[in-house]
């Protein structure tokens, strides 16, 4: 079956305010709102609209993390999602181990794409999608903004630093999705309810032979430092006499 | 114990990036550094030789290869890994180069990686942003993991030159895999300076309307000579190019000047501009973020206050 693979991560919301705990031993999450992460509801809807188009017949989500994860999950299936796959653990998932557990789903599920986002929204690491191709020896088009599959291959646009860079990857492969290839569609309450009954399977690190290996420890968090209040002007007249005061202009 | 600390060379095959000199900057700060630069083109005689001046850098490793004119992360990364057996660190930009290619060498080195160090507390212990910087974090790693990095380069002054490393040619008995292929790369020409390392930006988000409108921009950009940035707001609605967007997921910038023009201050906005020296904001909406972070701040019509400051400096 042709089937591509999607990973969901539980994110804290974009819109909320992050807080360091006063003692610096994390964020504070308690009672915050979670989502999807954006970037992966970019690579869920890109997944959907090839579906849509007929290049592909089945569309499989997957999570690593705790027992909450299956709300994202269910988010991912009420947005049309085949089914999807939960591989629990209460253990910090480092983008390693989490591209071994792609990898292993990957040998299970054989998909001929695995669309990922460029990054996740709460560790801003954007290493997972990278390590999962390395690992499995397969291309990988990072930041994505178009993608168009042609056969067993696909051209890909990238968002570089330079500009847009096009290139040809074979496949399978790896793509990870930047924030313009798509806007993701929004989900409807009978979709909700739909997807309540859609197959949603777990699975645990240790049937898929994975080690949730913790390699960095975070010893410390802390809130970023503050600037200095500023000064209002009223003109532009004073907003350049401030600026020469400063010796930028 | 000294450390030996190899960093991914990012180039235009004939010009040395910035970034590279801002990751030696970023391996001098780890005790006892022996640093050595990996330098992946076609014809890297150019690159090599700036690479080699660079103060602090020990030797430079040349790795030549046709299918190195243009940097692809599938053939860099598994000939970096080749090499990287007797290192301790390493480092690359954060840079989309960077970001693309070094947890793939991660990946093939099993290794863990500490995306966007912004500053260096021992071998084994790292500062580096996360939720778009509303927060940092220490990291740490167990003495002897082999610690693969992007390097926040806004967080580093680049390398003095005044080095004369040895330049070294090496192949990795690696097979290379064609599976990834170059088409082409398009970007807007321009002889404004680069925004990644330009002193002075003047930046323009959705206030502005228009692509036509940035025009305004532009023009005190050139006057200023600034380079221009945007917003994701602005780039999204077409107004600008994506590879001026600053941002969260955009470019993460630290000039002198920065001028927020018609942006209202998204916090994935503001995580691109943190380190820059002066913030200044022109926004109509007085409630605008922006204003929070500016150092100097004018609430007025962008329309009529960018030409009345133009024509103020034309004098």
């Amino acid at each position: 079956m042709q089937r591509i693979l999607v990973g969901i991560k539980r994110v804290v919301d974009y819109n909320v305010r992050i807080r360091v705990k006063p003692d610096g031993t994390g964020v504070v999450t308690d009672g915050v709102k979670m989502s999807v992460n954006p970037f992966d509801e970019i690579a869920l809807e890109e997944a959907l609209r090839i579906k849509e188009r007929g290049a592909a017949e089945e569309v499989v989500v997957a999570s690593v993390g705790p027992a909450d994860c299956q709300q994202q999950l269910r988010t991912a299936l009420a947005m049309g999602a085949d089914r999807a796959l939960h591989v629990q653990t209460d253990a910090s998932i480092e983008p390693l181990v989490a591209a071994r557990v792609l990898l292993k789903l990957v040998e299970r599920e054989q998909p001929f794409l695995v669309l990922l986002g460029k990054q996740a929204i709460d560790n801003d690491n954007g290493q997972t999608g990278q390590m999962l191709a390395g690992l499995w020896n397969r291309p990988q088009a990072t930041f994505a903004s178009k993608l168009q599959l042609d056969g067993g291959k696909a051209q890909v646009t990238r968002e570089v630093d330079a500009g847009l860079e096009t290139i040809e990857i074979d496949l399978p492969a790896v793509v990870t999705v930047d924030l313009r290839l798509n806007e993701p569609r929004y989900v409807k309450l009978p979709d909700i309810m739909k997807a309540k009954k859609k197959p949603l399977e777990t699975l645990d690190l240790a049937t898929l032979g994975v080690e949730a290996r913790e390699q960095l420890k975070a010893v410390r968090f802390e809130a970023p430092p503050q600037r200095q209040k500023g000064i209002r002007v009223k003109d532009p007249a004073e907003l350049l006499a401030a600026l020469k005061q400063k010796g930028l202009l | 114990m000294s450390h030996s600390i190899l960093i991914l060379a990012e180039h235009s095959q004939n010009q040395l990036s910035v970034g590279t000199a801002k990751c030696v900057a970023c391996a001098a700060g780890i005790p006892d550094a022996q640093i050595t630069i990996a330098v992946c083109a076609a014809d890297a005689g150019a690159v090599a030789a700036q690479a080699a001046q660079l103060h602090g850098v020990s030797k430079v490793l040349v790795i030549e290869h046709a299918a190195h004119a243009h940097p692809l992360a599938a053939l860099i990364a598994p000939q970096i890994a080749a090499l990287a057996a007797p290192y301790s660190h390493v480092l690359g930009p954060s840079s989309t180069f960077g970001k693309d290619v070094m947890p793939r060498i991660a990946a093939l080195l099993d290794s863990p990686q500490i995306s966007d160090i912004m500053a260096v507390e021992s071998a084994t212990r790292f500062r580096r942003p996360i939720y778009a910087s509303n927060a940092l974090v220490t990291v740490e790693v167990a003495a002897g993991t082999k610690v693969i990095g992007t390097v926040r380069t806004a967080s580093f002054q680049p390398a003095a030159l005044g080095g004369s490393a040895a330049v070294e040619k090496v192949s990795p008995s690696v097979e290379l895999p064609n599976h990834t292929r170059f088409v082409s790369v398009s970007s807007s020409k321009s002889d404004r300076p680069d925004l990644q390392t330009a002193a002075k930006v003047v930046s323009g988000g959705r206030g502005l309307g228009s692509a036509d409108a940035f025009k305004i921009l532009y023009s005190l950009a050139d006057k200023i000579g600034a380079a221009v940035g945007a917003s994701r707001a602005a780039v999204d609605a077409g107004y600008a190019p994506n590879e001026l967007q600053v941002g969260q997921t955009g470019k993460i910038i630290a000039p002198e000047l920065y001028m927020a023009v018609g942006i209202s201050g998204a916090i994935q906005h503001l995580t691109g501009i943190k380190d820059a020296r002066t913030i200044v904001a022109i926004n109509k909406d007085p409630e605008a973020p922006i204003f929070e972070v500016a150092d100097i701040g004018l609430v007025a019509d962008l329309f009529q206050a960018v030409p009345e400051l133009e024509k103020l400096i034309t004098g």
